[in-house]
């Protein structure tokens, strides 16, 4: 066992202690970004003017701006000092002459209040010289428009691989993105100290990007710029890239003005205007071997990146990388491809395209079990990854036998079995209402594919009382990551929780630090804690050996007392400390850690480009309502491997809140874009929370079992434990699965149902439709839908044909639940 | 003139806020900052916040509101209490020490709204007007509650215990947690409100009356007039002036449109338009109660409108929702319009020239538009009896609370039981034209009909046909045809197997 992963008795690390700042939270009296404002006198608000049009040059005349009462300034490409640009690739101008997206800010204004700079922001004249415009993935194809990398990952003949295989399937699976909507909107507040330096207060889950790219738009050294993360109301990965440009509008305000300078997006900004999971789009070759073992796949993966860079390579990158999710391919070819088009321009969020490529294989699954004649759980289990098995990328799934141990452990604990018969009772008997139970597994790789992220820093001080203070870099969203450093710290000092305080994120304390993103934030900065707290109990070591009279090899730290065994001859940490500063032992680190044993080379796509991989099951049962396609979720059951928990309680709640923001992505999100030829085009139709649907109380199933997979120490990682923040998020797929199902139940055997995705009510009510349009068109064709199944015919008619075939040729219904598909993803 | 709100028991001065500051914004000015602005349309309810609203028998309740939608100007007189007033971190309030315990905070934005919510409940689930002893919980909850206000001792099983109602919090949305730990939290409160527990005393005393209100500033004024004709005569001079009642329709256009009124007359406390009157011939119901006091008011009398309500938005939006704004608006996706339409009622119009009634039938006249002349103030809804034994409403949308429909649907229809066939059937829409509508042709093709298999199927037909739906970003027009046509196959599968109410 490694040193990082080895944990002490009586650590505090794996004591489920609630959130460090559940007290506040519940009182109200934690402060996020936007709350400082209240507090500071001569705030100026920031507001922005936005395009009405998808793509087109702009001419401003701030003019009239400046006449309403309480304008200040109206800030324009010609204030800024340094470099016009916000994104990380320099493709992102802060104050465009040309709009690239409905909703893109050209200028911001300053008002005293926030209804001046509205209004000011109204009076701001705008000429449009309107240029052509792409909306949708389609679009894009058609026009050949592209951007970043066009990866490709590949294993052994996928083309002879296909020739031979006894059944191959083709299709089209299209998902759709997703908003994070995060509580708490993007906030920055600026402003210049006494000494020049620009001190920034942003919610942004990177501080040290948003501290570089402030720096250059105002054409400063780093070291004159500060930011601070202070907690944020939730990121999920919107807020990786996304807060540069508005933090540097806010410093840019304060430095133009000398005044404090606040800026909040309203959600209907918010939602117009930043970055969302990406939509993609896949066409795929599956073949199968009569039993069902997966033999080749070969598929091409479109994402809409919008209209900039921003993360779409990576995001690519990670898609390909978890196309196989769970499942052993032999032969594969999977191509990826970023669309450039005239919509927001998408991000990080929660999987990081992770969700996105497991999104095509558990689709294909999900579509070819019926027409394989296998049940889908014997599917998907007779595919799992076995030990020794490696990824199609050529990174051996260390571990693979947790997967199958999960497996049987979520088909154990849900009485899959007994159930699954009663389902079938049921819904045997009741018409109009169906229900279906699914399983799939998940395995997400841990790491940043961007090598050099994987790098961490922590600055930890022991005062002269023992009291201790923690700064590191990572970023508190509401994951718990703070409260997991607190304990990392009490348990590497040997002190109770109590004892450590955690100082707020800022780049002035540690520097150059990584996003906290990735699910890496506890792996990382939990090592660099440690590294930090590991040193100065080095140095103390000695001194306590002399106080005690003992080994230095004997000496413990433990629960704020120093001892040799026996903890009734002790001194207190506090004492020992005070005796160390008096023997000028000095008593604060710097910690740093990074990540050994990663490889990737992106050129091929071939490597270890992850440390490890977390995974976990689901099995999910559904009620759908055969009238409306409404449904309901009665009954989860998730097993999942966070290694050797940190903090139970908190990654419980990771577990659970990312299971059930992926419900929402994949049942209810649905973000719909104008890409009609009228005036609106470009448009989001759903940029607030009465037109775009987040989970409320009504999804919670009514009854949720999670589990931690046991005996899943992780060595290597900080006490054993594993990333959590991204991986649950994918066992939303069971959800959809289970609808799936639910929805054969109303066609006949054999049935194989296509899905839009999101599978709102109304695309599982067209998916019902067709169902029982196949069942009314069954009979005369009926030992066609047999043959396909069991026939080894060297080509099976693919699944989207064989819905037509089944159906005796397509139906409104079948085409209205595939047009769904593409109208959910790119509308 | 000042304007003086009582904030987590403290007077605070808010002579300075403009007639559009709306009540989220001044409490955060304060520094009040544990309310969060989520989505400024009530949607999130990260801006709860708890406002002391007259209860039945004349104590107070405390109800949670979205402190986005109000004006700040509403709360003149008024008492407010926060996250912040609840408790403190080193003396939680028992819903707040319930949510940190639980795991029930992550990012802890949406946390003091959900606490809010959840405090609201807590006083009314546990509606004791005294409190408990600490030695006797059970038997305390019963301790007499007359109140200070006479009401008869006869309504004290009224006040034992109610098991926490979930839907209390269905207003409040939570990206982090998945809501399981806020359930667990929730549910696992077992305790009744401490002794000194200075806002379960609260309840034992009458609620503020409403206070005359006038500002005037650049943005526009505000005026809470304290009679019906001062209103009406407001309005009779100042045509555009707009009348507010709950503002959860008006605040949502002020906060996303930007839109601002030159003047904006407060009409929720005129006593003349919150009557409620109940005889054999029908109800009167006051214009401006909120949703939440008429379903509580009704308990269930009205089986369609008891459908109805937990379905119509959020307890948040109900606590200050009232029948005549969702009917003054006139949108076509409201949903009491359809459920009123069934129940065939009437609206009583008030002006300065009198008082006219009107079928709602003929109310809407266009979208948005309807017969309600300029000045005019819906003062009663008037719903005759006896209603129709066998009713429904179907409300189709994304999500199961809290959304807007796609289509609803609402059903009275009275069958003969000896006939077995259809004596009357009315049926209201939503979501499916410009207006709410009569489904008349489909009433038609079931009257005087037996209803069975056969009949309901050609008429779900034809109701399928009615109304011209549109393609949205809410449904398509084909969706929304296939709901109409599927619910009333719903009911008729629903009434072979329950059997038809007599």
């Amino acid at each position: 066992m490694s040193e990082l992963s080895h944990r002490p008795a009586g650590a505090v690390a794996g004591a489920p202690v609630a959130h460090e700042s559940a007290r506040l939270h519940a009182t109200g009296t934690a402060v996020y970004t936007d709350d400082l404002a209240a507090t500071r006198r001569d705030v100026l608000t920031a507001w922005p003017v936005t395009s009405t049009h998808a793509h087109a040059r702009v001419r401003l005349d701030v003019a009239p701006a400046l006449e309403v009462p309480g304008v200040v300034h109206v800030l324009t490409a010609a204030d800024v000092p340094g470099v016009n640009d916000a994104g990380a690739k320099g493709d992102e101008p802060l104050f465009p002459d040309e709009a690239q997206y409905h909703g893109h800010a050209l200028v911001w204004v300053l008002g005293e209040t926030a209804e001046a700079a509205r209004l000011g922001a109204a009076a701001v004249g705008v000429e449009y010289d309107e240029l052509a415009s792409i909306v949708t993935v389609e679009e894009a194809i058609a026009a050949g428009s592209f951007q970043g990398i066009a990866p490709t990952v590949r294993r052994g003949d996928t083309a002879s691989a296909l020739a031979s295989a006894p059944h191959v399937f083709e299709g089209v699976s299209v998902v759709g993105g997703q908003e994070h909507f995060y509580l708490e909107t993007h906030a920055s507040f600026a402003h210049v100290d006494s000494e020049g330096q620009v001190f920034i207060e942003s919610s942004t889950q990177h501080p040290s990007e948003t501290q570089e790219i402030v720096a250059h738009v105002l054409g400063v050294p780093n070291h004159r710029v500060t930011v601070q993360s202070l907690r944020l109301g939730g990121g999920f990965g919107g807020k990786e890239m996304q807060p540069h440009g508005l933090a540097a509008v806010a410093a840019l305000g304060a430095v133009r003005t000398g005044r404090p300078v606040r800026l909040r997006l309203t959600r209907a900004q918010d939602m117009t205007m930043t970055g969302k999971r990406h939509p993609f789009h896949a066409t795929w070759r599956a073949g199968f071997a009569d039993d069902g073992r997966i033999l080749a796949l070969e598929a091409t993966l479109t994402s809409n990146g919008g209209w900039s860079l921003d993360l779409s390579d990576p995001v690519l990158g990670r898609a390909l990388c978890h196309v196989d999710n769970a499942y052993w391919i032999p032969d594969l070819e999977v191509h990826g491809r970023i669309a450039r088009t005239n919509i927001t321009s998408q991000t990080a969020f929660r999987g990081f395209g992770g969700p996105q490529g497991m999104f095509v294989i558990e689709d294909i699954l999900g579509r070819v079990a019926p027409l394989l004649g296998i049940d889908p759980a014997e599917l998907r289990e007779r595919n799992l990854y076995r030990p020794g098995q490696t990824t199609p990328y050529g990174m051996e799934v260390r571990h693979a036998e947790r997967i199958g141990a999960a497996w049987s452990q979520v088909l154990e604990g849900s009485e899959f079995a007994r159930r699954r018969d009663e389902i079938a009772a049921a819904n045997a008997a009741d018409p109009d209402v169906k229900r279906g139970l699914a399983i799939t597994p998940v395995k997400f790789g841990i790491s940043f594919t961007f090598t050099a992220y994987n790098q961490a820093g922590a600055l930890v001080h022991v005062y002269r009382d023992g009291s201790v203070l923690v700064n590191h870099g990572g970023t508190e969203l509401g994951q718990g990551l703070h409260t997991k450093m607190l304990q990392v710290a009490a348990t590497a000092l040997g002190v109770p929780l109590a004892q450590v305080r955690l100082a707020p994120t800022r780049t002035d304390k540690v520097p150059n630090t990584s996003a906290t993103a990735a699910s890496s934030g506890a792996d990382l900065n939990g090592a660099a804690v440690k590294d930090a707290c590991d040193q100065i109990i080095a140095r103390l070591r000695p001194v306590a050996a002399n106080v005690l009279g003992i080994d230095p090899a004997d000496v413990r730290f433990e629960d704020g007392r120093v001892h040799g065994g026996d903890p009734d001859v002790s001194v207190l940490f506090g004492e020992l400390a005070a005796t160390a500063y008096a023997e000028r032992v000095q008593l604060f680190a710097a910690g740093y850690y990074r990540t050994e044993g990663l490889g990737w080379d992106p050129a091929t796509m071939t490597g270890t480009p992850f440390k490890y991989f977390a995974c976990g099951v689901a099995a999910s049962e559904v009620e759908v309502d055969g009238f409306t396609g409404a449904t309901r979720l009665r009954r989860v059951d998730i097993v999942h491997d966070v290694g050797d928990s940190l903090s139970p309680l908190i990654d419980l709640g990771q577990v659970e809140g990312a299971f059930m923001q992926g419900v929402g992505w994949l049942t209810l999100e649905e973000l719909r874009w104008d890409d009609s030829d009228g005036p609106g085009r470009g448009r989001l139709l759903t940029p607030s929370a009465s037109t775009y649907k987040l989970p409320s109380f009504s999804e919670l199933p009514d009854d949720l079992n999670v589990h931690f997979l046991e005996r899943a120490h992780e060595d290597g990682a900080i006490y054993g434990s594993k990333a959590v923040g991204e991986p649950p998020f994918m066992l939303a797929f069971s959800v959809r699965e289970a609808i799936r199902e639910a929805v054969a139940a109303f066609g006949p055997p054999g049935h194989s149902v296509e899905l839009a995705a999101p599978s709102t009510p109304e695309a599982v009510f067209w998916a019902i439709e067709a169902a029982r349009e196949a069942g009314r068109a069954v009979t005369p064709v009926s030992t066609r839908a047999t043959d396909a199944a069991g026939d080894s015919v060297a080509t099976d008619a693919g699944a989207v044909g064989a819905v037509g075939a089944l159906a005796g040729g397509p139906t409104d219904a079948a085409s209205r639940a595939a047009h769904a598909g593409h109208a959910s993803a790119e509308r | 003139m000042d304007i003086v709100v009582t904030v987590n028991g403290r007077p605070r001065d808010a002579s300075g806020i403009a007639a559009h500051t709306t009540a989220l914004d001044w409490l955060r000015s304060l520094g009040l900052t544990g309310a969060k602005e989520g989505c400024a349309e009530g949607e999130c309810g990260a801006c709860a916040v708890l406002l002391a609203t007259p209860d039945s028998d004349g104590g107070t309740e405390w109800t949670a509101v979205n402190a986005c939608l109000m004006p700040a100007a509403a709360l003149d007189g008024q008492e407010v209490v926060t996250a912040e007033g609840l408790g403190t971190p080193e003396h939680m309030h028992p819903v707040q020490a319930a949510l940190a315990e639980a795991g029930g905070s992550q990012c802890g934005y949406c946390t003091p709204g959900f606490a809010c919510s959840m405090a609201a409940e807590f006083y009314r689930a546990r509606a004791s007007r005294g409190t408990s002893d600490g030695a006797d919980a059970a038997a305390s909850v019963r301790t007499s509650a007359d109140g200070g206000n006479g009401a008869a001792a006869g309504a004290s099983d009224a006040h034992t215990t109610e098991p926490f109602d979930l839907h209390a919090l269905s207003g409040n949305l939570c990206r982090c947690t998945g809501y399981r730990p806020i359930r667990d939290a929730a549910l696992g409160i077992d305790t009744t409100p401490a002794v000194g527990d200075a806002l379960a005393e609260r309840r034992t005393r009458p609620a503020p009356a409403a206070r005359a209100t006038r500002l005037a500033g650049d943005g526009g004024r505000f005026v809470r007039p304290e009679t019906l004709d001062e209103a009406l005569a407001l309005l009779h001079v100042e045509p555009d002036a707009i009348a507010i009642a709950g503002c959860t329709d008006w605040g949502v256009e002020a906060n996303l449109r930007g839109r601002r009124a030159p003047l904006a007359i407060a009409i929720d406390r005129l006593d003349e338009l919150r009557g409620f009157d109940e005889d054999d011939a029908g109800i009167d119901l006051g214009a401006a109660l909120t949703l939440t006091e008429v379903e509580r008011r009704l308990a269930g009398r009205v089986p369609l409108l008891a459908a109805l309500f937990p379905q119509f938005a959020s307890p948040l939006i109900r606590n200050r929702a009232t029948l005549g704004g969702n009917l003054g608006t006139a949108s076509p996706i409201g949903d009491a319009p359809p459920a009123l339409l069934a129940l065939e009622a009437r609206l009583v119009l008030a002006s300065p020239d009198g008082e006219r009634e009107v079928d709602l039938a003929d109310y809407f006249t266009g979208y948005r538009e309807t017969v309600r002349r300029p000045g005019e103030l819906i003062r009663t809804i008037r719903i005759p009896r006896p209603t129709a034994n066998l009713t429904a409403f179907h409300k189709v949308a994304k999500r199961r609370y809290d959304d807007i429909s796609s289509v609803a649907v609402a059903f009275a229809i009275d069958l003969d039981e000896e006939r077995g066939t259809v004596a009357s059937a009315r049926i209201g829409l939503g979501g499916v034209a410009a207006t709410p509508i009569r489904a008349r042709a489909t009433e038609a093709a079931l009257v005087g009909r037996e209803w069975t298999d056969e009949t309901v199927r050609e008429a779900a037909s034809v109701l399928g046909g009615e109304g011209t739906p549109m393609d949205d970003h809410r449904a398509s027009a084909a969706y929304r045809s296939a709901m109409l046509e599927r619910s009333l196959l719903r009911l008729h599968r629903r009434s072979a197997r329950e059997g038809v109410p007599a």
